[in-house]
């Protein structure tokens, strides 16, 4: 066997928009195999909604269509691309359906382009039930046994073939509801009895249940050959039950046999053969741990958030090595990437210990449930890499950058030991500090085993850690205590709280002790053979083996960490980019970051990489240990600018902005200064403490006001407020995390939101585009379509627009990028914010710009001028194209969070349509986002009162489209007095059927309901906006976003979509 | 060089020869294989004895290596299994250990410089010179006969009947031809032909077992007498080398071995690569292959060293692996069908 030399071109599917349950893992996967597809002289094209990829980079791919992810799309661009290929397993789910789907139609075979890597026969057997039950009878695999049910009666019998306990799973119900597990045919029949009751089609699924076994992850891979190798396997620390992307992880496996782990090895082996796997794919199994019985629970044929992690986990490219067996070559033909002396036909063996945590939303999305089941919810994970599970589990803890460092939580001290014990009962994204809290109490292992399921092992794992801390409390502090307490991942600070010694002291120790940490080598083999990938870990071993530096400038590159909302993967694509500007620049790049899922975590992005928590205490000891001639903070968004001071505290000077000029934008009263002073208009603000001072600058400043605290990314707990009750509640929200920094009032300016980014060489600045937002301000610009170029801003507010971003940039000593938002309003332009660093839209406005913004920030850091680099001061010529961000939620997987925007952030992903004209591309933007039904259909509109005036145009507009409007009483009324035929629903308890009956009918195409007021919950509405997006109806709460809607029903019909590569759009640059 | 750790086991001074596995898991199956005889075993996984001894793991009555080293020994064993804690099973069977020491720099230092002597001494302030010295005299006794059986023993009782010859036998050997329908008389390492054909075999097994290869003359010579024989025979390790002896080819020490169970293997005529349980020092040389006396059938994809033979007399194959895995990975268990077709034995 060997390279295929038929396979020329290769459209590549990506995933789409970061939604929950489908991060940057997949811009990973499908930057590594585009790569690795080139570096066989394939020609790729790539197809992603996603602007925010690096995979949807000219340097990555051949031909990049940011496209909205249909049949549609990747029709058009087969018939236009000409490929012989399609590769659909680097995408998720997404991608496996559309490839599947094209494939059925027979237009794949049509065209002759061949499905290469995992075959649709494969992804049929791995996704479809009944052939998958099938596939694993054949072979002797054992599935969980399920049966569907019509009545109680069917159901007792179902769970007496199955046996006690049963799961009983309704069909069709809205978040699982009316689901749970019989012990007995008693609790049986009255668990049934509501589940059938709530089931729309009056079913439920009795499946065995297995809930409490252990859950674990087999990454295998498989050359067509048939050679088959286990690249890793994880064992998740919550049981089964908890879907393994809300579960900690460790890798490998902690407690388990090798006879167990063998059984479970050989039968996923046996797994992929059967399935005729070419490529990746992920097995689970959940084991009983009582005995050598277990299940398959799911098998993935393709990459995943699995690989992603296991790739990192080990160092063994999966994406990499699943591309180029789809090009032909067998497992022994393909070097190891790390060793380069072995080949990818091995398997890795670790010899450290990795800890996966899940990173939840739940710090921004407070009123959500935190609960955690089988739908996942948390927005991105970070790892730990270590010697010891302590350790590793300690260091991700610190990586997720919440309100703590360790296993201590402040906010669970109060509480007594019954609604301790309470909590224990509940698996929720703060169990880990509950079962530590626990164990501190002194509730035994075997009780909270009892309860939790949690293997006594990683329980005594945390129990260490929790003896260790009242160790260090109770002192002395001698030299065993320390070294156990670094051994253990101890931060100083943590040592500090907990001895009293403060931590100069406790430095001062640890350089008198020699107790510091040295780098190990994460190198697939257990050091059996000399790695030459220079991908690092800390710890307190004996050994160091990071390599000397080369010569060249050594410049500290510090990543964005988890993917959460409000810092998404944008900032890894931003990291990425300075890495590999400074590359050309003849630097040697170090990044520093801790997010598996990254491409920046890549062993071979930078020259090297450390995988560490991104704390003052961890940059530290990698600056200690590389002595980098600068640093750069800008890209790494806000986890990054948090280290600014504290690296040239360190004596390593940033590159770009100083801390100064950060501060200078997030100090409120300095920038007010220099505001004043450039005689630049903002909206008025105060800088208040308490809650009291709040009101009383609300009063002054007259309501509405925007409340917010300082230093935050992502308008993180940014509310509007109306009212006095408004501000207490919101600064009650903002204090349940310590605030060392002030909270800012606002008065609050109804305008246009505009945004720009600029690079600004020290001299003077050039603006790649102005961005206008369709939703007026007061909606977070994260969570606004926005629309390049401002075509609906005045030419003399763009002026004022790059007038004011050039002296703003000058007077903050600004080197490298500026992000500002204005809103404009009455002619006249206040700024909003101004940050010296990235920001969310640098990505896209570089794609269908071509301006190469990151690069020339780079430069800037360097001393060259923009006119050098070849551009212009200003803003740059408009492009003829029309590129709209829409902003794309994963609400409905995250029960009881409001789904009604505002000022605080709640996107988790975005898409861009890209056109020649507006209409064109916000279709193309809208059907991206995943709403298709636009040309008519049924909409209920529920507006408050102060926006009926304003809701009459859109409710005419669909109408006369021929949409069927539905209102209740108020909305109903008013648009039937304004000449509007509307049909009048029930509201919610009226009578039945009501408008959640209605929404709930699968009928209703589109939910347009304003919320009353800002921190509202238990209204109505709230109820009304929660069941459209948990039925998957597409709910606008803005009537800016509803008009944009109207616009494309409009125009849908007579627009035909073009497919356009952004490769070529960038050929028309102009240049000075 | 010196590392300092802290004792577990039984806490006796030894010198052996320090070896390095990277298996992750299955240190039961290998603390009780009786090729580790004589040497200290470092395992690059850092947590070991996370789920106790399970004594249904264990490939011979007691563990036979000199030493274990850790960096982190288990303070909680937990698995259904569970029979008894490491540490504890050590302690019953005399087997010093060390732990908390780095034990990726150890390995380090094996890779770089080779499997070298070694010696475990307990206590604050040991005596260096004396270490070194005793270290420098230390030389092994031939592992061969301490290890292997006094006694043959017969298990199993189906209708193919094996002749096994004991070097240093791992349970599974014997586990893998009972489960498949075989009668295994287990025989002493100095069994002579006249023995083995005593239990009227359809074939003869040759096991693994612990030392240089060219210690056990006595064994080599009789090989040369089953290979003249002709009966079906298959040679697993320390069998692979002795029979390659017993055929003129010459045998060398790697650097640092082979020991883990991630080793992959080709399988020449087939095109194949299998992940393997491997543990030796010794390897037959390649050079010294007489191609009219036999054909390399498996190559290390690591290193390209020799991982099988097959004899041209069509009668005897052998491999440098683990077929029995225990611990590792079952792939390569058909070896055991082969045999048994070999013998005839699948038409029974």
């Amino acid at each position: 066997m060997s390279r295929r030399k038929d396979i020329k071109k290769v459209v590549i599917i990506g995933s789409g928009p970061i939604i929950i349950g489908q991060a940057a893992e997949f811009d990973y996967a499908g930057t590594q195999a585009c790569r690795a597809l080139r570096e066989e002289g394939v020609e790729t094209v790539l197809i992603n909604s996603n602007p925010a990829t690096i995979m949807t980079d000219r340097q990555i791919a051949d031909r990049v269509y940011i496209e909205p992810l249909t049949t549609d799309t990747v029709r058009k661009v087969i018939l236009k691309e000409k490929p012989d290929s399609i590769l659909p397993t680097l995408g998720g789910q997404n991608a496996l359906n559309l490839a599947v789907e094209l494939e059925e139609s027979g237009f794949l075979k049509e065209h002759h382009v061949e499905m290469i890597g995992t075959k649709a026969e494969t992804i049929r057997m791995a996704e479809d039930r009944e052939l998958f039950k099938e596939a694993m009878a054949r072979i002797g695999q054992p599935i969980a046994k399920s049966i569907i049910a019509e009545s109680l009666d069917e159901c007792v019998k179902a769970a007496k073939t199955i046996g006690y306990p049963v799961v009983v799973r309704p069909a069709y119900t809205l978040g699982g509801s009316g689901g749970g597990i019989a012990a007995d045919e008693q609790a049986l029949r009255s668990i049934a009895a509501v589940g059938l009751h709530r089931s729309r089609v009056h079913q439920v699924l009795i499946e065995r249940s297995i809930a409490g076994w252990k859950e674990i992850e087999y990454e295998v891979m498989r050359d067509r050959n048939g050679n088959c190798i286990t690249v890793c396997n994880m064992e998740n620390i919550d049981p089964v039950g908890i879907h393994t992307g809300d579960s900690i992880v460790v890798a490998p496996c902690q407690t388990l046999a090798d006879r167990e782990l063998q059984m479970l090895r050989s039968s996923a082996l046996a797994i992929i053969r059967e399935l005729k796997v070419e490529g990746g794919c992920n097995v689970q199994f959940a084991l009983n741990p009582d005995s050598f019985e277990y299940d398959v629970i799911e098998v993935n044929p393709r990459v995943s958030r699995s690989s992603a992690l296991a790739s990192k986990a080990t160092g063994y490219p999966i994406a990499k090595v699943a591309s180029k067996i789809a090009l032909g070559y067998t497992l022994d033909e393909i070097p190891n990437a790390i060793t380069k002396k072995t080949y990818a036909c091995f398997e890795p063996t670790l010899d450290y210990c990795v800890v996966k945590i899940p990173r939840w939303p739940f710090d921004k999305f407070i009123h959500a449930r935190r609960v955690l089941g089988t739908q996942m919810k948390a927005t991105g994970e970070v790892m730990g890499i270590a010697p010891t599970f302590e350790a590793a589990l300690m260091k991700a803890v610190r990586c997720l950058e919440q309100h703590t460092y360790s296993l201590m939580d402040d906010t669970l001290k109060g509480l007594s030991d019954e609604e301790l014990e309470e909590k224990l009962h509940v698996a929720d994204d703060r169990r880990l500090w509950v079962v530590a809290e626990a164990l501190r109490r002194g509730v035994t292992k075997e009780h909270i085993h009892d309860i939790t399921k949690i293997d006594p092992w990683f329980l005594q794992k945390y129990r260490n850690i929790v003896r260790l801390e009242k160790e260090i409390a109770a002192g002395p502090l001698d030299e065993p205590l320390l070294r156990r307490a670094k051994e253990s991942e101890f931060l100083d600070k943590t040592i500090s709280k907990l001895s009293g010694k403060s931590v100069k002291e406790i430095r001062a120790l640890e350089k008198k002790w020699a107790i510091r940490p040295v780098y190990k080598m994460v190198d697939t083999c257990a050091a059996e053979f000399e790695a030459e990938t220079p991908y690092y870990y800390s710890s307190y071993g004996a050994q160091n083996e990071s390599r000397a530096g080369t010569g060249r400038k050594k410049v500290l590159v510090i990543g964005s960490g988890p993917i959460r909302i409000g810092q998404g993967i944008e900032f890894d694509f931003c990291s990425v980019h300075s890495v590999w500007a400074l590359k050309k620049l003849g630097c040697e790049t170090i990044i520093v970051n801790n997010n598996p899922e990254t491409v920046s975590t890549d062993f071979d992005v930078a020259d090297k990489l450390y995988f560490e928590p991104l704390t003052e205490e961890d940059v530290l000891h990698i600056v200690e240990q590389e002595k980098p001639d600068g640093a750069v903070v800008q890209f790494g968004g806000q986890t990054a600018i948090r280290l600014a001071r504290d690296l040239e505290n360190m004596g390593v000077p940033l590159l770009g902005s100083s801390s100064d000029s950060i501060d200078a934008a997030e100090d409120r009263k300095r920038f007010d200064a220099i505001l004043n002073r450039l005689a630049i208009p903002r909206a008025a603000g105060r800088t208040v403490f308490t809650c009291e001072e709040a009101i009383g600058a609300a009063h002054e400043l007259g309501y509405p006001v925007l409340v917010r605290p300082s230093y935050v990314l992502g308008g993180q707990g940014m509310q509007i407020a109306y009212s006095d009750e408004d501000i207490a509640e919101q600064i009650g929200i903002i204090n349940r995390v310590t605030q060392e920094h002030p909270i800012l009032v606002d008065k609050y300016i109804m305008g246009t939101e505009v945004e720009v980014d600029a690079v600004c060489d020290g001299t003077d600045t050039m603006i790649p585009g102005i961005m206008q937002h369709i939703e007026r301000a007061g909606i977070h610009s994260g969570d606004s379509i926005s629309v390049y170029p401002a075509i609906g801003v005045a030419k003399e507010m763009q002026n004022k627009i790059v007038d004011y971003t050039r002296r703003l940039a000058r007077a903050m000593h600004v080197k490298g990028l500026l992000n500002v938002q204005y809103i404009v309003k009455d002619g006249e332009v206040y700024v909003i914010e101004a940050n010296p660093r990235s920001s969310r839209t640098v990505p896209y406005i570089s794609k269908v710009t071509g301006i190469p913004i990151v690069p020339l920030a780079v430069g800037t850091f360097f001393g060259k001028t923009l006119p050098e680099m070849g551009y212009h001061y200003g803003l740059q010529r408009e492009r003829s194209l029309v590129a709209v961000k829409m902003p794309v939620f994963s609400f409905e997987k995250l029960y009881g969070q409001d789904v009604s925007l505002g000022p605080e952030m709640k996107s988790t992903g975005e898409v861009l349509g890209v056109a020649k004209t507006y209409d064109e591309a916000l279709i193309k933007a809208f059907y991206g986002a995943g709403i298709h039904k636009i040309d008519k259909g049924n909409v209920i509109i529920t507006v408050k009162d102060s926006d009926k005036p304003e809701v009459l145009p859109i409710a005419q507009g669909l109408y006369d489209l021929g949409w069927t409007v539905y209102a209740t009483a108020g909305t109903s009324e008013f648009l039937n007095a304004n000449g509007i035929p509307t049909i009048r629903l029930h509201k919610i308890g009226e009578a039945k059927p009501d408008i959640l009956d209605r929404i709930l009918s699968g009928k209703i195409h589109l939910v347009i309901n304003t919320p009353s007021k800002s921190v509202a919950h238990h209204r109505d509405g709230y109820r009304i906006r929660r069941n459209a997006v948990e039925a998957g109806i597409p709910c606008l709460t803005s009537l800016d976003t509803a008009n944009a809607f109207l616009t494309c029903a409009r125009h849908v019909e007579n627009t035909r979509l073009s497919v356009v590569d952004i490769t070529k759009v960038s050929a028309f640059l102009n240049r000075v | 060089m010196t590392f300092e750790g802290t004792g577990f086991g039984e806490e006796h001074d030894v010198v052996c020869e320090v070896v390095f596995n990277s298996a992750m898991c299955g240190y039961t199956e290998l603390l009780t294989d009786p090729s580790y005889a004589g040497q200290g075993v470092v395992m690059t996984y850092p947590l070991i004895g996370n789920y106790g001894v399970c004594y249904d793991d264990t490939e011979s009555v007691r563990p036979w290596l000199s030493a274990f080293i850790v960096h982190r020994l288990s303070d909680v064993a937990s698995n259904f299994r569970s029979d008894v804690y490491l540490d504890t099973f050590l302690k019953d069977n005399h087997i010093p250990g060390m732990e908390g020491i780095d034990t990726r720099a150890l390995t380090r230092t094996l890779r770089e410089s080779g499997t070298m002597r070694g010696m475990i001494c307990y206590g604050d302030s040991p005596d260096r010179e004396a270490m070194k010295r005793k270290i420098l005299a230390y030389r092994q006794e031939p592992p061969v006969p301490q290890v292997s059986c006094r006694e043959p023993a017969v298990y199993g009782d189906g209708p193919v009947r094996v002749s096994l010859v004991d070097y240093g036998c791992k349970n599974s050997i014997i586990r893998s031809l009972v489960s498949r329908g075989c009668a295994v008389k287990r025989f002493p390492h100095d069994a002579a032909l006249e023995d083995l054909l005593s239990f009227s075999p359809d074939g003869v097994m040759l096991t693994n077992g612990p030392g240089d290869p060219k210690d056990c003359k006595k064994e080599i010579a009789e090989l040369r007498r089953v290979y003249a024989h002709g009966i079906p025979t298959f040679a697993i390790c320390l069998g692979h080398q002795l029979m390659a002896l017993a055929q003129g080819c010459n045998t060398y020490k790697l650097k640092y071995g082979h020991r883990g169970i991630n080793h992959p293997v080709k399988e020449l005529q087939k095109n194949r690569v299998y992940i393997t349980s491997q543990n030796h020092g010794y390897v037959v040389d390649e050079k010294t292959i007489n191609p009219s006396v036999a054909d390399i059938s498996f190559i290390s994809m690591n290193d390209g060293s020799i991982e099988g033979l097959s004899y041209k007399n069509g009668k005897i194959f052998s491999v440098q692996f683990h077929p029995e895995a225990s611990p590792g990975p079952h792939d390569t268990g058909f070896l055991f069908d082969r045999f048994l077709s070999l013998m005839g034995g699948d038409r029974l």
